[in-house]
């Protein structure tokens, strides 16, 4: 039976009628209609699918709905805007990081709440703090570049 | 740069989104997305097939090919808006609808620039020249004194005489033919009576623009093909059999009535669910209960793949164009061993199956009606999908149109061709619009497969360092197995397992260097695949089909001739080479990475207990030349290899954008290592086995290198020759020539994993290895 779930998601409040089970992916994807989070392994391998429960990242894919309801949900889209960017989001458009680009939300998200915990992160953290993401294309030494010039505008306070 | 759209144009991009367009631009859209009257039909011949000014200026150019993220897109905007003289930004892009634009072929073998540039550029050109004999004629001054920028013309120094482009064409069209080669794709070339600038006088070529597509990708707001949803449309999974090669016998449609809407679609082999939520389509492929036939399992044990390669019957053998008389030179050379002057030389290498493994399995959406077909797809080539879903659905060529969305990664022919079948099968049996997307497991057990193989290699190489005579055979499953495209639905699973028989075909490779050797032979032979149809280790084209196997097995060979007879790498090279840019491109790596010339082992060293050491290797892919010296850390205990530093010099010609060309190589090189170190498809004798990211591992961030730095050789004077495969090429070669320098261990099977490299080390202690 599909069951009526209120989700607070990207500052707002959405009404979703999902089977109970469904995971909160399908949820943000198909009822809400958010681009991003991405089906990547429905498996909690390869972090496409993440998004922030009340601040901490979440894969979505092997998360219920109803764990989130009521809860903080934050998606890509909500993290920032071209117009008001996350320093992690601007980092990543300077640096040119995405070639295909569906793997994004799991850097992004992931490091969005490492560089909250850690300020000016050594590259050894940010590989651990990152370790198991998958990208398929290769960008790796781009994100590290990225999310070092995050941290550092983060730092310098350039980026709010 | 990086400036964001505005938000006018954004909302009206993404609504022609939502219909499906593949629009790419970093201006606001203008006019002249959809075809309306009075444009001349869509044609090579017809210059308003390939470029549009509207009433507002914007400038659209249709481009036959996509991007897949590397940036393509933004280089041909470059390309055109060099010959238009405007800013790239200003180009409006779109790519890949088969009813919009000119069949170039899509994306294949690193011909975006260097083919599919070809035509757009003499289109642009072409439009060019009219507006400058339009706009002579309206201001009343010869062409030579009119120059134009960002679409004003004017006359040289009278700066109040000015048109524009709008003012000139304002919505109206050319209606100028091209003459055309008659050929399509990579090959579709067509100009008209305008010569294209002297790239002296490029002043948009060249310099590093930033790609349309980041911001949108960045912050979640880009359409994907697997967001792309129409009213009244159903999920489908497609069903597979546990043993590779069973046909369902019966299907148990009751084992999913519990599931709102499910619905079982069956068609010759292929078994499907479909619901009107995505979830329930996902619990009925679950659920569903099939009862499969008793096939045989087809596949032979993991541990005798290699065994199979070599004693199984050729399918074809691709006769050897020998350079010399090589049996007469192998003879000579027999002497020369006996005498002590030259060195027999010979060895194996081994590569494993490879899955495309994308970031998501392939999606498709269809929408196939009565007098309609349309689909949504991620394929790299909608061209290619269009035909093969016209022959699928027993229509007339041009029946079914194919739009290109931006899908979760290809890097050759993944599944994305299958899912295409799939989605518009499914879409005529239930007459509703059809959303295919695989699970994981179909994304990496069931697509299609970068070919496992064997080479041999043979070659007498004097003790004073003049390779006499050389030999390499490549002996592996067909890179087309499946074709590079879906073109033919027998190409496809979904046509395979309906009504669509595949003929068999068969292709392989061997090395592209350069080296001149007085006696060389270079052959290939393919096997048979496992299974005739819906082989789930089916041969294709995957990222420089079968390039970095050939050149590990060719570059690694090359390595073990140096130091047969203790001569430093780079110089046998070198001295083999005779062409200045092959020579060039050496150099320059060299250069880069300040190598330290020497025999085996001159370049190793410690760190703690670990072991460090570098290697080269080299490689042409048609015009391009990549020169590469890799960097690794041993750790002698665990096995484990960190490919820490690369320094790649990279000559493609002109280079059109430096910034997309750096991120695009960087890419193939991380890639390439993900290859060289952790990819080995794995199966039992029913099934693939690698259906995930644990069975089937890439590279992890914390095995990706420190650092990739690259030295581009620019030849504006030479024409762009491709850089989306060459860079992962010599990659392989480069890690394991490499672990050898720090090791003494020589690996000649891919991939580099833990265990295969303790136990190299291993055995080089009992007996060291010198070739």
């Amino acid at each position: 039976m599909a069951q009526r779930t209120t989700l607070k998601v990207n500052g707002g409040t959405k009404a979703v009628e999902v089977e109970a089970g469904t995971p909160l992916l399908y949820a943000l994807h198909d009822e809400i209609g958010l681009n991003a989070p991405h089906f990547g392994c429905g498996l909690g391998q390869c972090g496409a699918c993440t998004v922030h429960i009340d601040g901490k990242p979440v894969r979505s894919c092997i998360t219920p709905t109803s764990a989130a309801a009521g809860k903080e949900i934050t998606t890509l889209a909500g993290l920032g805007t071209a117009g008001k960017p996350h320093p992690v989001q601007k980092a990543y458009v300077d640096e040119q990081v995405p070639q295909c680009g569906y793997c994004v939300s799991g850097w992004i998200m992931t490091a969005a709440a490492f560089l909250k915990e850690t300020k000016n992160p050594s590259d050894e953290q940010i590989r651990e703090a990152l370790a198991g993401l998958k990208c398929r294309c290769g960008t790796h030494l781009a994100i590290i570049r990225a999310i070092k010039r995050a941290a550092k505008d983060m730092a310098q306070g350039s980026v709010a | 740069m990086n400036a964001p759209l505005n938000t006018n144009g954004l909302s009206r991009r993404a609504l022609l989104q939502a219909a499906g367009a593949l629009i790419v631009s970093a201006a606001p859209l203008g006019q002249a997305v959809a075809a309306p009257a009075g444009k001349p039909a869509l044609h090579p011949t017809e210059l308003d097939s390939w470029i549009a000014i509207g009433k507002d200026g914007q400038i659209t150019a249709y481009f036959g090919k996509i991007d897949m993220g590397q940036g393509v897109d933004v280089a041909i905007a470059q390309i055109v808006g060099e010959e238009l003289d405007l800013p790239a930004e200003k180009i409006q892009l779109v790519m890949g609808d088969t009813f919009l634009t000119c069949n170039q072929g899509g994306v294949s073998g690193s011909t975006g620039v260097q083919s599919g540039g070809i035509a757009l550029r003499n289109a642009a050109a072409e439009a060019r020249r009219l507006l400058m004999e339009r706009a002579a004629e309206r201001l009343g001054a010869p062409v030579e004194k009119l120059e134009a920028w960002d679409g004003v013309v004017s006359v040289t120094g009278v700066p109040s005489k000015t048109l524009t482009y709008a003012q000139l064409v304002g919505d109206g069209y050319f209606n100028t033919k091209l003459e055309w080669n008659g050929q399509y794709g990579n090959a579709l070339v067509a100009k008209g009576r305008a010569k294209v600038k002297s790239p002296d006088k490029y002043r948009v070529v060249g310099k590093s623009v930033a790609r349309f597509d980041v911001p949108e990708k960045v912050y979640g707001t880009l359409s994907y093909v697997t967001d792309f949803k129409l009213p009244g449309m159903l999920h489908a999974r497609i069903v597979r059999p546990p043993v590779a090669g069973a046909a369902p016998v019966s299907v148990d449609e009751a084992s999913i009535k519990s599931i709102p809407g499910a619905q079982v679609v069956r068609k010759g082999e292929l078994v499907a669910v479909l619901a009107p939520k995505e979830w329930d389509a996902v619990r009925a492929a679950r659920q569903l209960k099939v009862v499969w036939s008793e096939a045989k399992p087809a596949l032979p044990e993991q541990w005798t793949l290699y065994g199979h390669i070599r004693s199984a019957p050729a399918s074809h053998t691709e006769k050897p164009a020998d350079v010399g008389d090589v049996n007469a030179a192998f003879g000579v050379a027999a002497d020369a061993h006996y005498s002590g002057q030259a060195l027999l030389v010979e060895a194996e290498y081994e590569w494993p199956f490879q899955a495309h493994a994308s970031m998501g399995p392939a999606c498709a959406v269809a929408d196939v009606k009565p007098g309609s077909a349309t689909v949504w797809t991620g394929s790299q080539k909608p061209h290619a999908v269009a035909q093969g879903g016209a022959k699928l659905l027993k229509r007339e060529p041009g029946a079914v149109r194919a739009i290109s969305m931006v899908g979760p990664g290809s890097y050759g022919r993944n599944d994305c061709g299958d899912a295409a079948m799939e989605a518009l099968l499914l879409s005529s049996l239930v007459g509703k619009p059809v959303r295919v997307q695989g699970m994981r497991h179909d994304g990496t057990g069931w697509d299609p497969k970068g070919p496992a193989s064997v080479h041999y290699a043979r070659a007498s190489i004097s003790v004073s360092g003049d390779i006499l005579v050389h030999e390499f055979e490549s002996r592996g499953f067909s890179r087309i197995e499946v074709d590079n495209n879906e073109g033919d639905p027998s190409d496809t699973l979904a046509g395979q397992l309906t009504d669509f028989p595949k003929t068999p075909a068969f292709a392989f490779g061997v090395p592209e260097d350069g080296y001149a050797i007085p006696a060389r032979r270079n052959r290939w032979e393919t096997i048979h695949g496992f299974l005739p149809k819906a082989n789930p280790l089916r041969g294709s084209h995957l990222r420089d089909p079968v390039g970095p196997q050939v050149h590990f097995a060719s570059e690694s060979f090359i390595d073990e001739l140096a130091y047969a007879v203790d001569t430093d790498p780079i110089e046998l090279r070198l001295r083999h080479l005779k062409a200045p840019r092959d020579i060039a491109v050496i150099k320059a790596a060299a250069k880069l990475a300040d190598w330290k010339p020497g025999g085996p082992g001159s370049r190793r060293g410690k760190r703690g207990e670990i072991l460090t050491g570098r290697g080269f290797a080299f490689s042409r892919r048609g015009a391009t030349l990549v020169a590469v010296v890799s960097d690794v850390e041993v750790d002698p205990a665990t096995g484990r290899v960190w490919c820490r530093k690369f320094h790649v010099a990279h000559d493609c010609g002109l280079v059109v954008n430096p910034q997309g060309l750096r991120q695009c190589i960087e890419g193939n090189v991380v890639q390439g290592t993900s290859r060289a170190l952790f990819e080995e498809v794995m199966f039992d004798t029913k099934n693939v086995t690698s259906v995930d990211w644990n069975s089937y591992p890439i590279l992890d961030i914390r095995d990706a290198p420190e650092s990739v730095e690259i030295v581009l050789l620019d030849h504006p004077e030479i024409p762009a020759s491709g850089a989306g495969e060459p860079s992962i090429r010599p990659i392989a070669a480069a890690i394991a020539n490499a672990i050898y320098d720090a090791t003494g261990a020589r690996l000649r099977r891919a991939p580099f994993t833990p265990e295969r490299v303790k136990e190299a080390i291993a055995q080089s202690k009992v007996a060291p290895i010198r070739a």
